[in-house]
């Protein structure tokens, strides 16, 4: 399963599919490398595409309820899903992409140095602040619940959320 | 290890395997990403930065300290330092990690494969210092989370980040430990380690130092077993317990044909169990990803390799530190040796319990007494005497000058050792009290005036003629009976030797 990032796919309703073009990598030179993906390109989005594997109903029921529990998304209806599948698709294109002999770049700050901080006291002084932003507090400590409240079951959530906006 | 010998015979050879995970609380002044202060107790929420508490729009600046102190402990723990490191995210869930992850080393970390070397008090009497080695797999910085108190009676947990993005390294030690024993001697040299340094106070009672076992149990030679993850163990003691415990525990389980279960245990200091804990949603995924928001750590090799121009306050240079590194705890124990001559196993303990090593300097310093001798007082007397109660040795009522006079006032014959003894117990019972006090008081002062102790020898010698007689004809032991009979009559305080000597010359022939 390639790495695939939705940290903006939450409530997936008609996202477009055209971003994130420069995260693709063709030339050795690292700065500015903008072009579109130089691909087979009426083949892009094709259901027939690249990846035959890829269809609508491969991603395991059980994988997406655990995706579900661990990033706290939801995916909710078929169209969801169908939003997701379209994404990993589209995210698999990058392995037409040679990348033998070249090193992962996994931070666009990679060739800056790293600023090291001296080692004073500059700041936390800021209780009162923080703690006005909680709507429980008890004497100054922040209130949680008494462990991590289970996610309920696809059926529960299914339930409670039918009448959310989304 | 003498408690699971006859368990591993009965059961055909199952030994248990352990490995480490510890946290140590890197000692500096602010946090790892943020400049807020690290500090022991203080009210709660009134060391947290908006970074800390995870604020929209903040962002992590690396403390230089942080880096400085895992590369000397890695240094001193013989690592290979990863000239670039980088860091990541690891995701989980909790209240106590306001950001929802944990930045951390996962894919590399800043030291690697380095070696522990570690001893222990073993063999028979508990005498031969026996010496082993768990491999380091690696040393990583990361942040620690805040901390949760949990109020069952309202059912809701309290929240305090002061502790959240204090500086963590994360050392891992391979299943090269076998049992409770070798993996407390192992985080003992790693805490007399990390304080010689000073990257790390290895307090495990206030949290300083956090240890969990990785446990499972195998036949020598056959694949690992399953293992368990215990945690909660706050000290070095009970570290040795649970782990113990823990392998006997699997190994009962194997008996009765039962499987081990992958899972997370606490340990109970009152019941000495380990338990299941509960709140343990089957496997984790953490979804590792890089840490955006940070360019890779460089260190430099030397300053050869700095590129020109950079500011000495952006660069950590690794022969600099290596430069810098402390004696550690096994070249003190060396140093003792070579110096003082005495056993490599009182070295041991020297270094071991906490302050003793200086408290037998001092003592060495104002005394003419020889270091082996002064050694049995501290090992015995001393040590003895705060062990049974408990104390450390920084609580002890005899002072090391306090010490040193007694023993100089036994080198000078001014009381033997047995009274010497007695006063020792009378000063540890009566803090202040001086050696010279109580022996007056006691008066346990050995008697060395000529005049009474001839006549005193003359004495005995006149009412047992049939001893003096047998002593004449050659039977030689019959003179520690006379000897026996003359400290009866001193109370104990007769000087050993001169009463010897008088009485060989009394009983040689012809009286005095």
């Amino acid at each position: 399963m390639s790495a695939f990032r939705l940290t903006g796919l939450c409530s997936c309703r008609g996202v477009s599919l055209k971003v994130i073009e420069s995260s693709c990598n063709l030339s050795r030179n690292r700065r500015g490398c903008l072009q579109r993906p130089l691909l087979n390109g009426t083949r892009l989005f094709s259901s027939h595409s690249l990846n035959s594997k890829v269809n609508l109903n491969i991603i395991p029921a059980d994988l997406v309820d655990k995706l579900e529990r661990l990033a706290l998304v939801d995916f909710r209806t078929k169209e969801g899903l169908a939003c997701l599948e379209k994404a990993i698709r589209f995210a698999d294109q990058l392995h037409l992409v040679d990348t033998s002999g070249v090193e992962p770049m996994d931070s666009v700050l990679e060739d800056r140095a790293l600023y090291l901080r001296n080692d004073t006291e500059t700041e936390g002084d800021s209780a009162e602040e923080l703690l006005k932003l909680a709507k429980n507090t008890v004497e100054e400590y922040f209130v949680a619940p008494p462990g991590n409240i289970p996610l309920p079951k696809r059926e529960e959530r299914t339930a409670m959320l039918k009448h959310s906006e989304f | 290890a003498s408690n699971v010998a006859p368990l591993i015979h009965l059961c055909q050879k199952l030994v248990g395997v352990v490995g480490l995970e510890i946290h140590a609380q890197i000692s500096s002044n602010s946090k790892l990403f943020s400049g807020s202060p690290v500090c022991f107790s203080a009210p709660p929420n009134s060391q947290v930065s908006f970074f800390d508490a995870s604020l929209p729009g903040t962002l992590p600046v690396l403390n230089r300290r942080c880096v400085e102190a895992a590369v000397m402990t890695g240094l001193a723990l013989n690592c290979t330092i990863n000239k670039k490191s980088l860091f990541d995210r690891k995701h989980y869930f909790y209240a106590d990690l306001p950001a929802g992850y944990q930045i951390t080393q996962q894919r590399r970390p800043v030291a690697v494969d380095g070696v522990l070397t570690y001893s222990f008090l073993g063999g028979k009497k508990r005498s031969q210092v026996v010496r082993k080695h768990v491999q380091i797999k690696q040393i990583q910085l990361e942040q620690d989370s805040g901390k949760s108190l949990h109020d069952d009676v309202h059912s809701q947990t309290l929240i305090d980040l002061n502790r959240a993005g204090v500086g963590l390294m994360e050392l891992v030690m391979e299943p090269d430990m076998s049992c409770g024993e070798e993996a407390a001697a192992a985080v003992r040299e790693l805490q007399l380690i990390l304080q010689a340094l000073g990257t790390c106070q290895g307090n495990m009672s206030e949290g300083q130092l956090r240890v969990d076992a990785n446990v499972s149990v195998h036949r020598p030679g056959e694949p690992l077993g399953v293992r368990t993850e215990v945690k909660n163990i706050n000290s070095i003691r009970y570290l040795a317990r649970a782990i113990d415990y823990e392998i006997q525990r699997q190994i009962g389980v194997m008996q009765r044909g039962g499987t081990v279960h992958n899972e997370t245990r606490a340990y109970d200091s009152k019941s000495g169990e380990t338990i299941p804990m509960r709140d343990k949603e089957g496997l984790q995924d953490y979804r590792f990803m890089p840490e955006p928001n940070l360019p890779p750590l460089i260190v430099f090799e030397d300053n050869a390799t700095l590129p020109p121009g950079v500011d000495s306050s952006q660069v950590v240079v690794v022969q600099k530190i290596k430069e810098g590194l402390p004696e550690l705890p096994s070249v003190k124990r060396e140093h003792l040796v070579q110096a003082y001559g005495i056993l490599p196993e009182h070295s041991f303990t020297l270094v071991n319990e906490e302050g003793l090593m200086e408290y037998f300097e001092e003592v060495m310093k104002a005394t003419r007494k020889e270091p082996r001798k002064v050694i049995g007082w501290v090992m015995n007397e001393l040590l003895g005497q705060l062990k049974q109660q408990d104390m450390s040795v920084s609580q002890s009522p005899i002072s090391p000058a306090a010490l040193a006079e007694l023993l100089e006032l036994q080198e000078t014959g001014r009381v033997s050792s047995s009274g010497a003894k007695q006063v020792f117990q009378v000063m540890w019972g009566s803090s202040g009290k001086t050696a010279e006090q109580v022996i007056q008081e006691q008066d346990l002062g050995l008697v060395s005036d000529a005049t009474q102790l001839h006549n005193i020898c003359q004495k005995v010698v006149d009412s047992h003629p049939t001893e003096v007689h047998a002593i004449r004809n050659g039977n030689a032991k019959v003179l520690n009976k006379l000897m026996g009979l003359v400290q009866r009559e001193l109370r104990g305080k007769a000087d050993p030797v001169l009463v010897m000597e008088i009485l060989k010359q009394k009983t040689r022939g012809g009286g005095c």
